[in-house]
């Protein structure tokens, strides 16, 4: 009864490419828009911010970059911590550099520069499939890791080898650093993820994205029909790294504030985000924030319950926690390889009928 | 026949036949000491059905490989309306106008039946990555004006009713149809057809005759198809070739090709004495 089609015509077929085809779906996200944008910010402080809404936003953002390339290109991607990383160092650069320019625009350049680092990285592709390409990511991971590492003026010839996030507003109000409040913060972050989900849905809607999801399901056929396998798999590279390199500078310059290249973007990190994007839902916008929200809101509830309420020591519950991520993995793996998307989309046929049986 | 009128000719049934289209000339493919296609030349003529049969092994893929341009012959030259064809990838033949199905379909079955179809437009959609990221102005007055040309494809291949289902739950004899409607969202000039009719049953095999047909005649599209079913092709096809071995043993109508008596021999086999 909630998710029914019935009455709710379409006399365009501009009506019938839209987001959300039926009403009650529509009127749900709008809700959920003001909610996020009107409610939320007045009732925030700085734990909920910090434990959970801005992880859950970046990796979001993160999330759905990686969902591109994997989930719509098919092309397998270890390298996001990497690519994180050259959108928090990318940032870094750009706000010493020029500290009076908004960070809004910092960002979006950041993620110009990994985008333009992944189409190189990217190249790679066009050789190799699957496993083998994997690897060669998994090459950039590590490189980039490496670079930023070694090289001083990325890290600014800071003793100790960190960057940390000065000061920096928007429209005259602090974002980043130390003293930001938490709605601002917030707010920063929520605007980019809405961004970027809505032009993520855009693209792979359309022209581009069925480009993408050729080449992922026979590039054979693809390219008989007219798509140039070099062009798509290299903007699809370009996107989702222009998505993960935004995600890696928010992390960086809103969320952490101070960053230690190894700790904050190693290879642990790509690993997180394919695995929200597994659980979540290849090839699903909606399946990116399900599997984001998934792992980060998971541990943070473990600790309460196992540590707050059982009052069980810190680290046996630690322990605990990775044990349960990795049998859900598996369990997810199994039962439903097309992740909580899927479970989603099952969710709502059934809500189409009830409460009936047919 | 009038085969020798280069301007072309009127069929018994009243379809016009223009000029030739496509030649392939003198056409030899090897891989490493095999030879799949020696030394064949045919032509194919503008709005015309042209058969090519041969028993299996003959090279009529590997022939349809060639025009496509998965392969690239070591000899011979193929000429395509009148210019000579420079070695090219795949998509850019597709972006020629030439269209194609497989022998096993090759479908994209994570999309749907909409979105595959919608893909045979690629080559009509020009706007940039940006405008279609913001999903406004050019982007989306090409979805819709595609859109109904592929709406009219889906009519008139009778895919209505399965427009949104996912390509993975539909059963063969509609995958084939789907293919068939994707190769002609693209509004080809010649459509090649790898074994349109393989593994289907009589009814199905008349309504896909008819389509093809119905392609031919009310578009006026130039089809070149493979077949294994020797009365589909003796009743649809204007020319035949008749491959086997990788040469060329016979070309030419129906009833020319069935008398051939090297035609003959490839297909029921001759005695050695």
């Amino acid at each position: 009864m909630f998710y029914r089609e019935a009455g709710d015509f379409k006399t365009s077929y501009v009506e019938d490419n839209q987001t959300f085809p039926i009403k009650f779906d529509r009127w749900r996200y709008y809700a959920v828009l003001a909610f996020a944008f009107a409610v939320v910010p007045f009732f925030i402080n700085d734990y909920w911010v910090n434990a959970i809404f801005l992880p859950f936003l970046i990796y979001s953002i993160a999330a759905i970059g990686l969902n591109i390339l994997v989930g719509y290109c098919g092309q397998v991607s270890l390298g996001t911590g990497g690519f994180m990383a050259v959108g928090a160092y990318a940032v870094y650069k750009l706000m010493t550099s020029f500290p009076d320019v908004s960070l809004f625009f910092h960002v979006l350049l950041a993620g110009g520069v990994t985008a333009i680092v992944g189409v190189l990285f990217g190249l790679p592709s066009l050789r190799i499939k699957g496993f083998y390409l994997a690897v060669a990511t998994l090459a950039a991971q590590f490189f980039l890791v490496w670079l930023f590492n070694k090289v001083p003026w990325f890290y600014n010839y800071s003793a100790s080898g960190q960057i940390n996030a000065p000061e920096r507003t928007v429209f005259g109000t602090l974002v980043s650093g130390p003293s930001a409040d938490a709605w601002a913060k917030y707010i920063f972050c929520l605007v980019f993820t809405v961004i970027v989900a809505v032009i993520a849905r855009n693209l792979t809607r359309g022209t581009q994205g069925r480009k993408w999801m050729a080449i992922r399901d026979m590039d054979i056929a693809a390219e008989i029909i007219g798509v140039d396998p070099l062009k798509a798999k290299l903007t699809a590279f370009a996107v989702s790294s222009f998505f993960v390199g935004v995600a890696g500078a928010l992390f960086f310059s809103v969320y952490l504030g101070a960053v230690e290249v190894g700790e904050a973007f190693g290879i642990n990190k790509s690993f997180l985000v394919l695995f929200m994007i597994i659980i979540g839902g290849l090839g699903s916008i909606f399946g990116s924030f399900a599997g984001a929200a998934f792992l980060v809101l998971m541990p943070v509830l473990l600790k309460n319950i196992l540590v707050g309420g059982l009052g069980w020591p810190t680290d046996l519950a630690a322990h605990l926690e990775f044990i349960i991520v990795g049998g859900l993995i598996v369990t997810f793996l199994i039962l439903e390889p097309h992740g909580l998307a899927q479970l989603w989309r099952v969710t709502k046929e059934k809500l189409r009928l009830w409460p009936f049986p047919h | 026949m009038n085969a020798v009128n280069p301007e072309g000719y009127t069929t018994a049934d009243g379809r016009k036949i223009g000029p030739v289209m496509m030649e392939m000339k003198n056409i030899t493919l090897r891989f490493g000491g095999v030879k799949a296609i020696t030394d064949i030349s045919f032509d194919i003529r503008e709005g015309e059905i042209r058969a090519i049969i041969g028993p299996n092994g003959a090279g009529k893929s590997s022939m349809l490989n060639v025009i496509s341009g998965f392969y690239v012959p070591q000899e011979g030259e193929v000429w395509f309306r009148g210019e000579k064809r420079a070695p090219m990838k795949p998509y850019q033949v597709a972006q020629q106008g030439i269209a194609r199905t497989f022998q096993n379909i090759a479908l994209f079955e994570g999309m749907s039946v909409l979105d595959n179809v919608m893909t045979g437009r690629l080559n009509y959609m020009k706007s940039g990555l940006f405008s279609q990221a913001i999903w406004k102005g050019k982007a989306e007055q090409e979805e819709v004006a595609n859109r109904e040309v592929v709406e009219r494809v889906i009519d008139f291949l009778e895919i209505q009713a399965i427009r949104k289902t996912p390509v993975a739950r539909l059963p063969y004899g509609l995958k084939k149809r789907v293919e068939l409607a994707r190769a002609l969202a693209a509004e080809p000039k010649l459509l090649l057809l790898d074994e349109p009719m393989a593994g289907m049953n009589v009814e199905e095999k008349e309504d896909m005759s008819r389509f093809i047909l119905d392609v031919n005649d009310e578009f006026g599209t130039t089809i070149a198809l493979i077949e294994h079913d020797m009365g589909v092709v003796m009743d649809l096809s204007d020319r035949v070739v008749v491959m086997d071995y990788g040469k060329k043993i016979g070309d030419g109508t129906p009833d020319e090709v069935r008398n051939n008596q090297d035609v003959i021999d490839a297909y029921l086999g001759v005695a050695h004495d």
